[in-house]
């Protein structure tokens, strides 16, 4: 059998990126959570660079980076049993990486920015910036199933743990109407979270809300 | 058919060179788009929406942009000399420190720069240096790549030879031989590899750029 260790948090989308990769494709793991207030010392060691999670350590040795992580569990496990998550061909795999990469750039800071930010004109502000980044996204889904090519695949792996908190922002009286402003990206959502892996990998965005308020209000 | 290869770049950058370096080390016949930042190009415009920026590679039309994106489809395509490793592990490594210089090296390098060497900045460039020196280091190898240059060295070109032009062109101390002396020797043997040497702008080009865009009236 092979030996896979996951170091993860339960809150983090980069961990729940990884989660649904190794869900999607049957694997077998230990799952290890890491409280980021008291890091162990094998995630230190594990991932010395950026000492964060989420780590894979597969037969010992440790691969870093959700996106990166996720690309190395596509080419390990590949079989006819499990999905691909990167397209077959070059030009999409291109494509596949690039919004994948888009996410990490774009999404998280402007979910982050309404995260971080107090008073009610900042929050408005972050709020318009993100959903400026989700009608980008809108408009690469149009009328395509997923965001790349036909399959779902590494680009909706990375995107669909951000829907969880879109929805606690909700939640926030944020007044965030994703379904209003993105109804395709709204489809996407559901149609993702149609997929087993992904229902079974991501919290329920009740839980994300109450974190969000214990760590206002100062507990951790 | 033939294929149609551009490249919309401008030669100053670091991250247009990634992409110049790849398709030089496969022999890809390409035209050289020149851009004018200050007047992007109706071209431009279409190919690369979401950030308007360069490199942008078009492929019988189709445009790829980001550079390490640009350089992984390169090696996809195009068989050759490798440029990412054939094992998964390994090419997870290799994706890993491209990543990494994108992240944390060249904001750093960025940030000592544009502070014309403000200590705290350098500090935190020499963090950045010392994780390749290590690298270099547990590798004991000429290149990231072993014996040949791969996708990590590739990105780190900024390092081999932006940072010298800047530090020639500001008289800062960025990346000093006796603190990095398996950066320095390695930087030496890249910027000598044909590939590299057929793709880099002239050196004075960029010190006369740092000059312009940092130096002190």
């Amino acid at each position: 059998m092979d030996d896979v260790i996951l170091l993860d948090f339960w809150v983090s989308v980069f961990g729940q990126r990884v989660r649904i990769a190794l869900a999607e494709k049957g694997v077998h793991y230990e799952n290890r959570e890491e409280n980021p207030q008291n890091k162990t010392p094998l995630l230190l060691e594990m991932n010395p660079v950026h000492k964060k999670i989420p780590v894979l350590i597969h037969q010992g040795k440790p691969v870093c980076e959700s996106n990166i992580i996720v690309q190395y569990i596509d080419e390990v496990w590949h079989d006819d049993k499990s999905p691909s998550l990167l397209p077959s061909d070059p030009y999409l795999r291109a494509q596949a990486r690039f919004w994948a990469d888009f996410v990490d750039k774009k999404v998280y800071e402007a979910g982050k920015k309404i995260w971080m930010t107090e008073g009610e004109e900042d929050r408005q502000v972050a709020k318009k910036e993100l959903i400026e980044v989700l009608k980008v996204l809108e408009g690469q889904l149009g009328e395509k199933p997923y965001l790349v090519g036909e399959s779902f695949g590494l680009a909706d792996i990375a995107l669909i743990p951000f829907s969880v908190w879109f929805h606690a922002f909700g939640k926030m009286t944020m007044n965030m109407n994703i379904e209003r402003e993105c109804p395709k990206l709204a489809a996407w959502v559901n149609r993702c979270m149609e997929r087993e892996a992904v229902s079974k990998s991501l919290p329920h965005p009740h839980k994300i809300y109450e974190f969000d308020q214990k760590k206002k209000k100062g507990h951790e | 058919m033939a294929d149609e290869v551009k490249l919309h770049g401008v030669t100053g950058s670091p991250y247009v060179c990634r992409a110049v370096i790849a398709l030089n080390l496969k022999e890809i016949k390409y035209e050289f788009v020149a851009e004018d930042l200050s007047n992007k190009s109706a071209d431009l415009l279409k190919y690369n929406p979401v950030y308007k920026k360069v490199p942008v590679l078009v492929h019988n039309g189709n445009p790829i942009s980001e550079s390490l994106v640009i350089v992984e489809y390169i090696d996809e395509v195009w068989k050759g000399v490798p440029i990412l490793p054939q094992d998964a592990y390994e090419k997870a490594q290799a994706r890993f420190w491209a990543k990494f210089m994108d992240d944390k090296c060249f904001p750093a390098v960025f940030k000592a720069v544009s502070s014309h060497g403000e200590e705290q900045a350098v500090g935190e460039a020499h963090e950045a240096f010392q994780f390749l020196e290590n690298e270099l280091k547990v590798k004991g190898s000429k290149y990231f790549g072993g014996d040949n240059i791969n996708l990590v060295d590739i990105s780190a070109t900024f390092v081999a030879f932006w940072v010298g032009a800047a530090e020639e062109a500001l008289g800062i101390e960025l990346l000093p031989k006796d603190k990095f002396p398996k950066l320095t020797e390695w930087s030496d043997n890249y910027v000598n590899c044909q590939a590299v040497k057929d793709s880099l702008p002239p050196r004075e080009n960029i010190v006369a750029f740092f000059k312009k865009r940092f130096g002190k009236a």
